[in-house]
């Protein structure tokens, strides 16, 4: 057993010893957690990110959710255990399945299970690849020149440029980028591009985005996985690589900007790990909606409370995003990245990125 | 030269009853094509209810509709009724107005006897076809077969063809045929509907119904006992009207006044006979045809200033509380009600003279429809109303009870109520006050609209009180569910992760729970109720308390009992003095009853005392009437443990960002 594994067993033996004490003194057994709301994460001056604050809430057996998420958490703490001993993991998915066969304390819902597994990285502060638990492959992927080497399943270090050895969709950001895994070598790439949408993705792609700025283009795909957003970082850290976010002008990118930049309020507790606190928004912003006069849609209420919501976030407490978010909800309209197309299919390339960027530094 | 008047009065001619009807159809509620279809079925099955009930017969009827063509439909109406003498059928089915019913006070469905010859004469408007009626007496031997048309000029019978014949099987009854233009749907207002509700309050009928695809339908009789028969009376003094009151002066046999305030009101002794002429300043001797109006509005106000007796009631045939739930039981089983209210039979009052009385049922849950206004079903002498419902006296009352008190929805505490319900509300009466001849309606009394209130208040209290116990019940069995089963898997699984001895779980469960919970269930096999109380002490200390039941009375069964109550009393209630029950323990009082009907008992009314009422929750604190002998009551003052743990934030109910970001 590694030292990691020794640690990860230790901890989540002591969340089972302090369940079993409650209960022998007659107490109502619960554990302690910090509070996963916008209300508690706060700015972590040391890392530059936002993380989980001083507030913590109770998962106590008082209540049939907290009596079953803690029968839970014992199911997982045993089937985790046990997987460290076997040298096995399982996805996120696989663990919800497992749970099949634990009768009452099966899942209702993978968003449950997910959230326990996130709640156990929390309690013992390991990462959820030591607790032998991975995500799925969401198939985000990197286009660029930039030369790393993968270890493949067979332990060889596999050589890769992402440019030259890969196809039109590019290198799949694979579920562990930690450096025993992952390393970046070098570059010839002066920033990075993360972008929301595949369309935009394949747009940027076809139109030889990557070379003629000396870009590396990364595919968010929606809501970016820890995995994307911890490429992105080590690609800023290591390579030192300024880094923008180009997503829809829409309440719900701007979160997406957030999650890369600030930290994401579900993984707070490793917001140094992931977030990237330097990297800049690029559009499409809600006054690029008016100076470029693109066709809109029209706010719905759930956009419109997003909105309001993102007013109470500390994330966006700053002039520029109170800016943003107050104009969106003025003009009442949101609109895609594809919506640029207006113009031709080479207007983002050859118009809309190159004078956001040149405005913003990233381009000289 | 003959002036206007002359030109005019050629032109006036009388009409006859059945001339007017034919030109004012809607009068009697044949006003659309569906609503005619079901008012002539309603006609013709209230008929053989009555005359079932009157011959003391149970009723079976048979109500078959087929479609002929586009718009035409044979309607057919078979009962088992006692039949109508040969000479009488014509009369019956071909004449309007003609009845026997018109003049007795009595409670019955038909009052004018307008319906069944409407009908037909509805149907030879429409189809130009005559009704065709069967009937055989149990003395006949032979049963008649007659093709029947109304003569509307002269409301008079046409028979067009009688035949006599053997009608194979059938001891007596009656059936009619006849052919409509109509229009036939499902749904509120419908001929289902209506023979569903006709069921519902006539559990003691048969009914069954064929479809114009074929389908059949019975509602059984859910009971085998007659509804009592009941008596006709005089006419009652209080609320009676001077056009009446000189009708009837006329028209009576008696010659003296005292003796036709006797004879012919009821509740009239010779002594307050005596005093309202007094009152009136009139000798008991005059004769009650020669009094002049002033000397008749003497005596009218002389009759409202004595004090009068109700009316006797013999003459009303509520359903019967027990009857209102059987009915409702039956008929509504597949959507399978959560709670029946008790339904609650008023005693008898009087408007204008004629005695009625209000029957109330609610009921609640199941399978009814959560988010609509609530089901509202409205019965005059035992006949569903379906139409005109925002007219009638009983949806008024409705609207003006606030039924938010009693856990149904409603907007500013008026107006129809929302919620999963079916209000009943049924209104008999020796006279319904209709708000017309189609009886659609029933017109809007003070005194009607003041008994149907205080009826809805009474059963709406008992839904609330059913409402209530449902949600501790609810709350306390989410707990039961926390110490009985998932606490433990807890405490086994950690004791297996840490590799130690699984813990004792009563500190834990105390603290959770800190009540003594009190579960009960009734189950009905081989001809027995079987009752179990079982009583959870989850507080931390030992109970010892006293328990207490209303049992249907002589019905307690002394044979196999492991706790001999102390005391059972002759109108069923029931007390146990339990032993000592340590703190976690769980006792269980089992016995049964004996010689009852399945539906004669399903809830277990549970009372405790000698404990604080805090602590309990299953069994409401002994009510202060219950007067109980030879047990120690010795109320327990024990302040309820307070909890010692600072309020936390639930960690489960506080992710309301996680999904959004």
């Amino acid at each position: 057993m590694t030292d990691d594994e020794n640690k990860a067993v230790r901890s989540l033996t002591d969340i089972a010893q302090s369940i079993y004490d409650q209960i022998d003194s007659g107490r109502i057994p619960k554990m302690t957690l910090p509070l996963r709301t916008k209300g508690n994460i706060r700015f972590d001056p040391k890392h530059g990110v936002f993380k989980y604050g001083k507030a913590t809430g109770a998962r106590s057996a008082k209540k049939v959710n907290g009596a079953l998420m803690l029968l839970r958490t014992m199911y997982v703490l045993e089937f985790i255990e046990d997987m460290i001993a076997t040298s096995k993991s399982s996805t996120l998915r696989e663990m919800y399945y497992i749970s099949e066969g634990w009768e009452k304390a099966k899942f209702s819902s993978q968003d449950e299970s997910n959230l326990l597994a996130e709640d156990l990285e929390i309690v013992t502060s390991c990462m959820r690849e030591d607790l032998k638990l991975r995500a799925e492959e969401n198939g985000a992927s990197i286009i660029g020149d930039i030369d790393i080497t993968e270890m493949d399943r067979k332990g060889r270090l596999k050589r890769i440029n992402c440019r030259d050895d890969v196809g039109d969709s590019g290198y799949g950001i694979p579920n562990n980028v930690e450096k025993e895994k992952v390393q970046l070598l070098s570059t010839n790439a002066k920033f990075v591009i993360a972008i929301e949408t595949g369309g935009m993705f394949d747009r940027l792609v076809e139109n030889g985005f990557d070379e003629d700025f000396n870009a590396i283009l990364v595919h968010l795909k929606g809501q970016p996985a820890r995995a994307t957003r911890r490429i992105i970082k080590r690609l800023n850290e290591e390579l030192k690589l300024p880094v923008v976010v180009f997503t829809d002008g829409d309440p719900w990118s701007f979160r997406i900007f957030a999650s890369v930049a600030y930290g994401a309020i579900k993984t707070a507790h490793i917001s140094e790990y992931l977030a990237t606190p330097t990297a800049e928004f690029v559009g499409i912003t809600a006054s690029d909606i008016t100076n470029y006069k693109l066709p809109t849609d029209k706010l719905t209420d759930m956009d419109v409370r997003a909105l309001n919501a993102e007013l109470k976030d500390p994330r966006f407490a700053d002039e520029y995003w109170r800016g943003e978010i107050e104009t969106m909800l003025k003009l009442n309209k949101k609109a895609e990245q594809q919506a640029l197309a207006k113009y031709g299919l080479d207007f983002v390339t050859d118009k809309y990125l190159p004078e956001k960027l040149t405005n913003m530094g990233v381009l000289r | 030269m003959a002036s206007i008047a002359d030109e005019l009065a050629k032109k006036q001619k009388e009409i006859s009853v059945s001339e007017f009807f034919e030109r004012n159809r809607h009068i009697l509620g044949f006003d659309s094509q569906i609503k005619s279809l079901i008012m002539g079925i309603k006609e013709a099955v209230d008929n053989s209810l009555d005359a079932c009930e009157e011959a003391g017969i149970l009723p079976e009827i048979t109500v078959m509709v087929e479609k002929v063509d586009k718009d035409e439909f044979r309607v057919t109406v078979e009962d088992n009724g006692p039949g109508i003498i040969k000479k009488a059928i014509p009369n019956v089915f071909g004449r309007l107005l003609y009845g026997s019913r018109f003049h007795a006070v009595r409670q019955s469905r038909g009052q004018q006897g307008i319906g069944i010859s409407a009908t037909v004469m509805y149907g030879q408007i429409t189809t130009g076809k005559p009704a065709v009626v069967v009937s055989k007496t149990g003395t006949e031997d032979v049963a008649w077969r007659m093709e029947i048309m109304v003569n509307t000029k002269k409301n008079m019978p046409d028979v067009l063809k009688e035949d006599p014949f053997i009608w194979d099987g059938k001891e007596h009854g009656t059936k009619i045929t006849y052919h409509m233009n109509g229009r036939y749907t499902g749904g509120k207002q419908s001929v289902m509907e209506y023979l569903k509700q006709t069921a519902i309050v006539n559990p003691h009928s048969r009914i069954t119904f064929v479809d114009p695809d074929g389908k059949r339908t019975t509602f059984e009789r859910a009971t085998d006992k007659m509804p009592p028969a009941t008596k006709e009376i005089k006419p009652h003094p209080s609320g009676l009207e001077l056009g009446t009151l000189m009708n009837m002066s006329k028209d009576t046999k008696n010659k003296t006044l005292g003796k036709f305030l006797q004879l012919d009101f009821s509740r009239i002794s010779d002594r307050l006979a005596k005093e309202i002429c007094d009152k009136a300043g009139l000798s008991m001797e005059v004769n009650p045809a020669k009094l002049n109006l002033e000397e008749q509005k003497r005596l009218l106000a002389a009759i409202a200033a004595v004090k009068i007796m109700a009316p006797p009631t013999d003459c009303l045939s509520p359903i019967g509380a027990n009857l209102i739930k059987k009915g409702l039981r039956n008929v509504l089983d597949e959507v399978r009600p959560e709670f029946y209210a008790p339904p609650v039979t008023r005693d008898p009052k009087v408007h204008s003279g004629n005695p009625f009385l209000i029957e109330v049922g609610i009921v609640y849950g199941g399978d009814l429809p959560k988010d609509s206004q609530v089901q509202i079903l409205r019965f005059a002498n035992r006949v569903p109303l379906l139409y005109q419902q925002g007219a009638c006296v009983v949806t008024k009352s409705i609207e003006n009870t606030d039924w938010r008190r009693y856990g149904l929805e409603q907007r500013g505490g008026s107006g129809i109520p929302f919620g999963p319900a079916i209000i009943l509300v049924h209104v008999a009466s020796t006279k319904v006050p209709f708000t017309s001849e189609a009886k659609e309606a029933i017109a809007t009394l003070p005194e009607l609209q003041a008994e149907i209130e205080l009826a809805l208040k009474i059963c709406g209290r008992s839904l609330k009180t059913h409402l209530n116990k449902r949600e501790t019940k609810s709350k306390t069995r989410v707990k039961f569910e926390i110490v009985q089963e998932i606490l433990p898997l807890i405490a086994q699984k950690s004791a297996k992760i840490v590799g130690k001895p699984v813990p004792k779980l009563s500190g834990s469960i105390t603290k959770i729970m800190n009540v003594v919970w009190i579960d009960d269930a009734v189950t009905f096999e081989k001809g027995h109720h079987r009752v179990r109380v079982s009583i959870y002490n989850y507080t931390p200390q030992s109970q010892k308390f006293n328990l207490h039941m209303v049992l249907p009375p002589g019905s307690f069964d002394y044979k196999g009992l492991q706790f001999f109550p102390t005391e059972v009393r002759e109108d069923g209630k029931v007390s146990w003095e339990l032993p000592k029950i340590s703190s976690t323990e769980r006792l269980d009082v089992n016995f049964s009853l004996t010689g009852l009907n399945k539906d004669d008992y399903d809830e277990n009314e549970i009372y405790a005392s000698g404990i604080n009422p805090v602590f309990i929750i299953g069994a409401e604190p002994l009510p202060g009437d219950w007067d109980v002998k030879g047990l120690q009551i010795t109320e327990s003052v024990e302040a309820p443990v307070v909890e010692e743990e600072e309020e936390e934030v639930d960690y489960d109910e506080s992710k309301e960002a996680l999904n959004d970001d």
